[in-house]
């Protein structure tokens, strides 16, 4: 006989029959899952490879914070490289009324050596490739500098002390942060304008590059060049190591959404196994028949492999399919987080997802439906005969073999492997324990209530380990769920209730000391307090305690990277509020002695190893200035108040150039004194840092709104566990629904018994992750946040409502055949 | 063409060794039929299992159209069973997922019949099926899914048909018109039949009456 067709054809019939449902939806979901995530990090991964050549719009990046010798520029030419130039920084530009935070970037012709600009003449155009720069007095601006400012292209601009006209949208450059959008959008202009704009003065945070390009060995000894004759301050970057960071932080998101990913995959494998225990237990019958009527026990064995590899087929299909739309959902979600042109996905997540069903199959199916080849044919004439259960070793050990090679798929890593598949089976236990402490409580209520609970109640102690998973499966999900929504609202309202009111909602910066008096007093004719500019000086460390800082071997290469970068540095004998002493004593308000001290954040005093009398040497303005650490600092960041990593003591940096910085909190009905003083003062930024704030919340809110929709199916994987545990009891239900309605119960009564049993455990379900969310929410407040976290009743109630509805009415359809069938044909079936 | 010796099984239980059959010899000669009867526990069933090579003997020895079981493993003995035996249960055991026709198919492919659903389709009408070869067993009376069990049976054309209480499950009526039915096609195939039965009647129509006590062969016919 052919095998193949055989298996085909009884397969499409089985269908009908609930287990090859629960293990197809069960498979589904968890390919859904596994490629979903796939998708999205396959084509972010994809946009990365693409522009991995662009990520510096050249072959070589030099950048600094100062002006770049010329020459460079000329030597490059000399051996034949392709030149060009960029300064960039952070600055307010204007139309009208409206302003925006952008980052303004200013280019010479040529630029980007390596990738195309794309732009389009209207703010939803077709983008199209362009080889040229903007022309003098126009400016190229990206689509959410235009949506902030509320205006189209062909809009004038003020850019500092110039006013120019928007003529395109910059759709793309190939230096931007390919995946995510970096925070402030960009404007693009003529670097031959920039002077005119007067935006660029004394002490401006400013990034000045100059890129190189050309034949691959010129390049590579020109870099060579750079790296040895331009002092460190200077930071050359090569088109290798700026793709390699970038991979490397994509890389990171998608191992975090892996494993998210991972969590509906364990919940759908442990409906896979209920389904497929199930489901060769009723294949048992045909098994038997099917040897007596002379069939070997590998035709049985083929039969079965055969239908599990349609099933896994068909599982991918659907999964994938559901995978492709939910990324398309997530990139929906992310919004524009993302880049919206990213492109499309490979075959590669299909090749997951057919490899998780086959995998999940393996591991959690095929050693009950093994089994069936063991079958006795007597089984025909004595039904309670059945083969032997595959032993533990065969169970236990091929489920973890394949939850193993999954997480691995993912994670690449063993330890991390072995630290996940731990974790996970501690969680397990503490969740599963929670469950069966739950369906113990629930079994001792029956004696309490009516009939219809009685026999709903203790269903659930009786069926204690089904009821315990079934609780666990689906409190899991939803205390995901829970935790992404209540918690993180709760957390970032407590948050910001401890902010107060008079929370500075404004930073200014690049304030020059001859600019101080005249903003000062139109501030203060605004009403706005402006008693604090903070003196603002920039310095670089080069010694601490004598050893040259490129000498010291950090443990930590932050600690290197921040110890080698600018510094702003400040100076005063007042310690502000937002400031607490953690080691030594302040110097107090009359300090006037000879020695310069500094006092440092306690964070960076460890970072760097540093110790209360260590002498640190700054080079400022190219003056060496020594300092001797007096004490150490702990700061609070969010007061939102000018705040400094090093504090030097009253006067001691007066002779340095500097600028000044401080922090407003401005109505709106001050805002027009701030517009006044960004006319009147081109140099001058002025940050919304309540508009940052509101930006910030908002890409968090995005990425939580993602992280949930993937915990979907988690929710989804959970329902399906609920679904084969309800299956595995049907016929016991049946049965005793049968006999119940024999006795005289109505179908009402047998009715509001499953109802009953369902409803309870959603509630323990409700309960298991509203307590899990609660608690998850007050380490988390704990831990990162330094919040109190307390009892949120509306999450409470959402989880028992949730749970209560969901399991509820799922437990109900899933169970209603027990219900409707009529009792004389399951007792005659008996 | 069947014929056992010395047959004897044994199973272990908690009150120690337990003997179902012991020591039961006889023999069917072909196109002959036998019926199997005693009470319940007698061992009927068990010796039908015996014979058919579902199960294996303690000790002793079955010889199935001269070829001996024990001389055979399970794939060997189900070889011997989709070319030469038929079988009836009294649960029909039809399988839900296949159509009364498919059903019928199911010995003929096993045996790898390329003609199956003509034959199906022919012998289907014998039993006054013909009109309900697509539909499922659970849209079927017990009568006519005995039917389709007959005609399965009967399907791949056996030497040797065993049938396990054919008609236990089917009211009197009913259950008359399967005997009459079974016998006909019998007779019109030459098969040699083996049943177990209650039924004081149908054992009066076979030719061999092989009484079973306390798993032994009180008289042998």
């Amino acid at each position: 006989m052919n095998t193949l067709l055989f298996a085909w054809r009884s397969l499409l019939r089985e269908i009908r029959g609930g287990e090859v449902l629960v293990l197809l939806a069960a498979l589904s979901i968890a390919v859904g899952s596994v490629t979903a995530i796939g998708f999205l990090t396959d084509r972010v991964s994809q946009a990365v490879a693409l522009q991995a050549s662009e990520v510096l719009a050249a072959d070589i990046r030099v950048r600094a914070a100062e002006p770049l010798e010329p020459r460079w520029l000329d030597d490059a030419s000399d051996v034949g490289l392709e030149t060009a130039e960029s300064v960039s920084f952070v600055t307010v530009v204007y139309a009208g009324d409206a302003s925006t935070l952008v980052r303004l970037q200013a280019v010479t012709g040529g630029y980007p050596l390596r990738g195309q600009l794309e732009t389009a003449d209207s703010l939803f155009g077709d983008p199209s490739k362009v080889d040229t720069v903007p022309p003098p007095g126009e400016v190229w601006v990206e689509r959410s500098a235009l949506a902030r400012l509320g205006v189209r292209v062909g809009t004038t601009l003020d850019v500092g002390e110039r006013q120019m006209r928007v003529s395109k949208l910059l759709s793309y450059r190939p230096d931007q942060s390919a995946g995510f959008t970096t925070f402030a959008p960009t404007v693009l202009m003529n670097l031959g304008e920039l002077p005119s704009t007067d935006l660029v003065r004394e002490g401006s945070r400013v990034s000045y590059a100059q890129l190189f390009a050309g034949e691959r060995r010129t390049v590579t000894e020109f870099a060579t060049r750079l790296n040895a004759e331009l002092p460190r301050s200077v930071r050359v970057q090569t088109q290798g190591e700026a793709s390699g960071n970038l991979t490397s932080a994509i890389d990171r998101a998608s191992r975090f959404l892996a494993l998210a990913s991972l969590v509906s995959l364990v919940l759908a494998a442990v409906a896979v196994a209920m389904a497929a225990r199930r489901y060769a237990e009723r294949r048992l019958d045909t098994a038997a028949l099917m040897k007596s009527l002379g069939a070997s026990q590998s035709f049985v064995l083929n039969v079965n492999l055969i239908q599990l590899l349609l099933i896994a087929a068909t599982a991918s299909l659907i999964g994938s399919s559901l995978g492709f739309v939910s990324e398309r959902a997530l990139v929906g979600l992310l919004g524009d987080l993302l880049r919206a042109d990213l492109p499309a996905p490979s075959l590669y997540p299909i090749v997951l997802g057919v490899g998780t069903a086959t995998v999940l199959l393996i591991g959690f199916a095929l050693p009950s439906l093994l089994t069936l080849k063991s079958t006795p044919p007597l089984r025909v004439l004595r039904h309670d005969l059945a083969p032997p259960p595959p032993t533990a070793v065969a169970t236990y050990g091929s489920a973890l073999a394949a939850l193993g090679a999954l997480v691995y798929w993912s994670v690449r890593d063993l330890t991390l492997v072995a630290i996940i598949l731990g974790g996970s089976g501690i969680a397990a236990l503490v969740l599963y324990a929670g469950g069966r402490v739950l369906t113990g409580l629930l079994g001792s209520l029956r004696t309490s209530v009516g009939i219809s609970w009685r026999y709903g109640l203790a269903n659930v102690a009786r069926r204690g380990q089904l009821s315990a998973i079934q609780v666990v499966a689906f409190g899991l999900g939803l205390m995901v769920l829970l935790f992404l929504t209540f918690v993180r609202t709760d957390l970032l309202s407590n948050w910001r209730a401890t902010l107060g009111e008079d929370v500075p909602n404004r930073f200014v910066i690049n304030i020059q000391p001859d600019e101080a008096e005249s903003v000062r007093s139109i501030l203060t004719d605004a009403g706005i307090d402006a008693s604090g500019l903070t003196p603002l000086v920039r310095a670089r460390m080069i010694r601490i305690n004598d050893a040259d800082v490129r000498e010291i071997p950090f443990r930590d290469p932050d600690a290197r990277r921040f110890a080698q970068r600018e510094a702003n540095l400040t100076y005063t004998n007042t310690l502000t509020d937002s400031n607490e002493i953690t080691r030594g004593e302040w110097w107090g308000e009359s300090y006037a002695g000879d020695d310069v001290l500094v006092s440092v954040d306690e964070e960076v005093a460890a970072n760097l190893d540093l110790a209360i009398g260590d002498k640190l040497t700054f080079m400022i303005a190219g003056v060496e200035l020594n300092a001797t650490i007096d004490n150490f600092r702990r700061i609070k960041w969010d007061s939102f108040e000018p705040n400094f990593f090093m504090v030097f003591s009253g006067g001691s940096l007066d002779a340095f150039p500097r600028t000044f910085i401080t922090a407003l909190k401005v109505e709106d009905r001050q805002r027009d004194a701030m517009l006044e003083v960004a006319r009147s003062h081109p140099s001058i930024s002025i940050i919304d840092t309540g508009a940052i704030v509101e930006q910030v919340r908002g890409i968090i809110d995005r990425a939580s709104l993602a992280i949930q929709a993937v915990f979907l199916f988690t929710l989804g994987a959970g329902l399906v566990v609920l679904f084969a545990a309800v299956q595995t009891t049907l016929g016991e239900r049946r049965y005793e629904s049968a006999l119940l309605r024999t006795f005289g119960a109505s179908s009402g009564t047998v009715f509001a018994g499953v109802a009953a049993e369902f409803l309870a455990l959603g509630l323990a379900a409700g309960f298991l992750a509203a307590l899990g969310a609660s608690a998850l929410g007050w380490v988390a407040a704990r831990e990162l946040f330094d919040l109190q976290y307390g009892f949120d009743p509306a999450l409470w109630l959402t989880g028992f409502l949730g749970g209560a509805a969901v399991v509820g009415l799922s437990g109900i359809v899933a169970a209603r055949s027990a219900v409707s069938t009529p009792p004389v044909r399951v007792l005659r079936a008996q | 063409m069947l014929s056992a010796r010395h047959l004897t099984k044994q199973v272990s239980s908690p009150e120690g060794t337990l003997t179902i059959l012991d020591d039961v010899s006889f023999d069917v000669a072909a196109g002959s039929t036998a019926a199997i009867v005693g009470p319940s526990g007698a061992g009927k069933s068990t010796l039908l299992a015996l014979l058919a090579g579902l199960d294996t003997p303690t000790s002793g020895e079955v010889r199935l159209d001269g070829v001996s079981l024990n001389e055979l493993d399970e794939d060997g003995r189900a070889k011997l069973r989709a070319s030469k035996v038929g079988f009836m249960f009294q649960s029909f055991h039809l399988v839900p997922s296949l159509t009364a026709i498919e059903n019928i198919m199911l010995p003929m492919e096993l045996a790898g019949d390329g003609e199956a659903r003509d034959h199906a389709r022919r012998i289907l009408d014998d039993v006054g099926l013909g009109d309900r070869g697509g539909h499922y067993p659970n849209q079927l009376s017990g009568g006519e899914k005995q039917r389709v069990a007959l005609a399965r049976a009967y399907a791949s054309r056996p030497n040797l048909l065993f049938a396990d209480e054919p008609t236990g499950n089917l009211d009197n009526a009913t259950g008359q018109r399967i005997i009459d039915l079974m016998f006909s096609l019998n007779d019109s195939a030459g098969t040699t039949l083996v049943l177990v039965t209650h039924d004081e009647g149908l054992a009066a129509r076979c030719a061999d009456r092989l009484e079973l006590d306390a798993g032994r062969l009180r008289d042998a016919a």
